[in-house]
């Protein structure tokens, strides 16, 4: 019935689909103090894209965060969005259904939103994912603790664990997360994907787990020049994303909902 | 008053078998459609990425505070010890546990990965209210199962009582807790208050006791039955009772909202111009489900007529599904509040781009699907009552024990 989960179709030449890496997959287990489900379906685990894969279990040391400084954010530019979705294997989806419906289901881990101040008309641009809350409602409602997040700060889907529920979608306020409607085909090995879970903007985990120093829409935006996003360790006072934040004044979308968000803003 | 016999449904069996056919034939087109939608995935319903939960959660939730609502009528005989309603006290929980395994099924069938059941059952998290809701469902299930032995069986007879306050406790933790699946999402501007769990166990009452009565009406009526005036005149007092209390709940509900200015558009937009759900608010939860009922049911001359109390209930259903609509789908297709003072002008995912609502339209599949949970809480309650004693002989005034209060007695026993 779900082949698709299952069938992990490698379009990445370097690695053979399968080496399973063993590291991550005890980790995903423990993070989310679930390692029982790991033995649920043995044929999901993720696989290496690259050499190096981390050996040591995820710590706390770290937060991972993205600042994304909205003076730069140019308008009309996706090149953020495009690269994520090739990062992540979104651009391998395949429309369903009439166009109108498929720009509602598809998936989406990171949007471009213009928006414009109702009291000034100031306009400004800005990309949108998961916010990875430190206090997360999806994970505080997902019924299975497939929702969970890891000691570095990214929320993430176990996709062992989701039954499709969706009530984490209800509970985002960030709207943030994408539901698989249909059958998927042709997916990356780091990214495996399968109709009825719920999939959102991991930080890149795969490049995270791999000692890479970014994520797609960081390297992509800088590539174009604009350079409006940056990554990094929240905790480290000396990181990037640490000195600007202390730089230039930034907030959180829906600060008051307090959730401690590890995405910030500027000039929003 | 007489001693209350209970008796098998003893329709003529081609009455039944058909019924049973009917029932069943349902049941299998809804396996179809859950079939379609589990193998060519949730593409082919009308759920998107902005309404999540679409007709198949209407008629879960309906059915599942219906079930809560129809064990009211045991409630009010064992615990309030209102001896008109022990005879009808069986059949009342035998719908709330025919109903719930309805209603749970469609939500089951409803999940991206329904065959991962054995996942959400073995994993639970604590801080899930859904998680929660899976004990407060399967504890209904075995506390109801409990009080019908206690109500039929004579080695049961002492337990009766407070296995009945046990039930009605937890009956009406579990309408609570479904409210508040609702009630506490933070993200979404209808649901942000607390007042959805008490809000649904008021509606609960008005539902369960419109389909505990048509059930009723329809069971009697087919085997000759009889259902006296004064049992009649109760139920109908009681439905138009838990009609003004819902609509008192969805009073304050709007109030309290209307009262917050940062909800000021949600109102706006539902009450007056949110299309679909403005029109399902106004005359299918306000008018048809409500007050068409309320005057029917008060009305001198209409209230006697065994049709027009069909009618009656039939219209607290239609307004319950109206209100489930309104109150699941309503408030997802209003868009979520992502940047206050702005607004969004362009957006890569439908964030609602110049305050449109999100797009949503139940396809075939998904209300057959739901039809299905109804047909199964159904066939359950037939099947039921055909091999069990569920049933009172008769509900004829002669039988039915007296009113206990009289107009005429003294409220209080004079001073000697
Ligand atoms: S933004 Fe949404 S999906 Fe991401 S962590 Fe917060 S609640 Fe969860
Ligand atoms: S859809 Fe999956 S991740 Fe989301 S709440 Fe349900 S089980 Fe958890």
């Amino acid at each position: 019935m779900n082949e698709n989960a299952t069938r992990i179709a490698s379009t990445s030449d370097e690695t053979p689909a399968s080496t399973v890496d063993a590291g991550r997959r005890g980790f995903i287990g423990t993070a989310a103090g679930l390692s029982a489900a790991a033995l649920v379906a043995p044929g999901v685990f993720l696989h290496s894209v690259a050499a190096a894969p981390r050996s040591e279990p995820v710590t706390d040391s770290v937060r991972w965060g993205l600042l994304i400084d909205t003076a730069k954010c140019a308008d009309g530019c996706s090149a953020c969005v495009d690269a994520c979705d090739r990062e992540n294997g979104l651009d391998l989806q395949e429309p369903h259904g009439s166009e109108s419906k498929w720009e509602h289901q598809k998936s989406v881990w990171i949007r471009k939103v213009k928006l414009q101040d109702n009291q000034t008309g100031r306009i400004t641009n800005l990309p949108m994912m998961c916010q990875h809350c430190e206090h997360p409602p999806c994970v505080d409602v997902c019924p299975t603790g497939a929702s969970f997040k890891r000691a570095d700060g990214i929320v993430m889907v176990d996709r062992h664990l989701c039954i499709g529920c969706r009530y984490c979608m209800m509970a985002c306020p960030y709207k943030a997360r994408s539901f698989i409607h249909q059958n998927t085909s042709g997916q990356l090995t780091a990214v495996p994907r399968g109709k009825g879970c719920v999939e959102s903007c991991n930080l890149c985990v795969h490049r995270r787990d791999h000692g890479e120093e970014s994520t797609a829409c960081v390297d992509a935006c800088a590539q174009e020049g604009h350079g409006a996003i940056v990554f990094g360790d929240l905790k480290d006072p000396d990181s990037a994303i640490s000195q600007r934040l202390r730089e230039i004044p930034s907030r959180q979308i829906r600060e008051d909902l307090v959730l401690n968000t590890g995405v910030r803003y500027a000039g929003v | 008053m007489k001693r209350v016999v209970y008796r098998e449904w003893r329709i003529p069996p081609e009455r039944y078998w058909s019924l049973l056919g009917f029932l069943a034939a349902l049941i299998g087109i809804a396996a179809l459609s859950f079939g379609y939608m589990e193998h060519e995935g949730h593409w082919v319903s009308g759920m998107n990425n902005s309404v999540v939960w679409g007709m198949p959660h209407v008629f879960a939730v309906f059915l599942i505070i219906a079930a809560s609502g129809a064990l009211n009528i045991a409630s009010i005989g064992t615990v309030f010890r209102k001896p008109i309603y022990k005879p009808l006290g069986r059949l009342s929980g035998l719908l709330a546990v025919a109903m719930l395994m309805g209603g749970l099924l469609v939500l089951v069938m409803d999940l991206g990965r329904p065959e991962r059941l054995i996942v959400a059952m073995t994993n639970y998290n604590f801080s899930s209210i859904f998680a929660w809701n899976i004990f407060l469902y399967t504890g209904f299930m075995a506390i109801v199962i409990a009080y019908l032995w206690s109500m039929a069986d004579r080695q049961g007879g002492p337990f009766n009582y407070p296995i009945g306050i046990l039930a009605l406790v937890w009956r009406l933790a579990l309408t609570t807790g479904t409210g508040s699946i609702f009630g506490f999402l933070v993200a979404r501007q209808a649901y942000d208050a607390a007042i959805l769990g008490p809000m649904f166990v008021s509606l609960s009452f008005a539902y369960g006791l419109a389909v505990f009565m048509l059930v009723l009406m329809f069971g009697f009526e087919e085997e000759g039955r009889p259902i006296g005036p004064r049992m009649m005149r109760r139920l109908r007092n009681l439905l138009a009772l838990f009609i003004g209390i819902a609509l008192y709940f969805t009073l304050i509900y709007h109030l309290t909202n209307l009262y917050m200015a940062k909800n000021d558009g949600l109102e706006h937009w539902l009450l007056l111009s949110g299309g679909i759900y403005t029109f399902l608010f106004w005359v299918g939860w306000i008018l048809v489900g409500s007050l068409v009922p309320m005057w029917i049911l008060y009305h001198p001359v209409l209230s006697r007529k065994r049709e027009w109390i069909i009618g009656a209930c039939a219209l607290v259903i239609v307004g319950g599904f109206s209100a489930l609509y309104v109150i699941i789908i309503g408030s997802q297709a209003f868009p979520m509040a992502l940047f206050p003072g702005h607004t969004i002008l362009e957006s890569g995912f439908a964030d609602g781009v110049n305050g449109a609502a999100a797009p949503y339209w139940p396809t075939i599949p998904e209300i057959l699907l739901g039809v299905g949970g109804v047909a199964v809480a159904l066939l359950i309650t037939a099947v039921g009552v055909r091999v069990l004693q569920f049933m009172p002989e008769s509900l004829a005034d002669d039988v039915v024990a007296p009113d206990e209060e009289t107009l005429d007695a003294a409220p209080f026993a004079k001073p000697v």
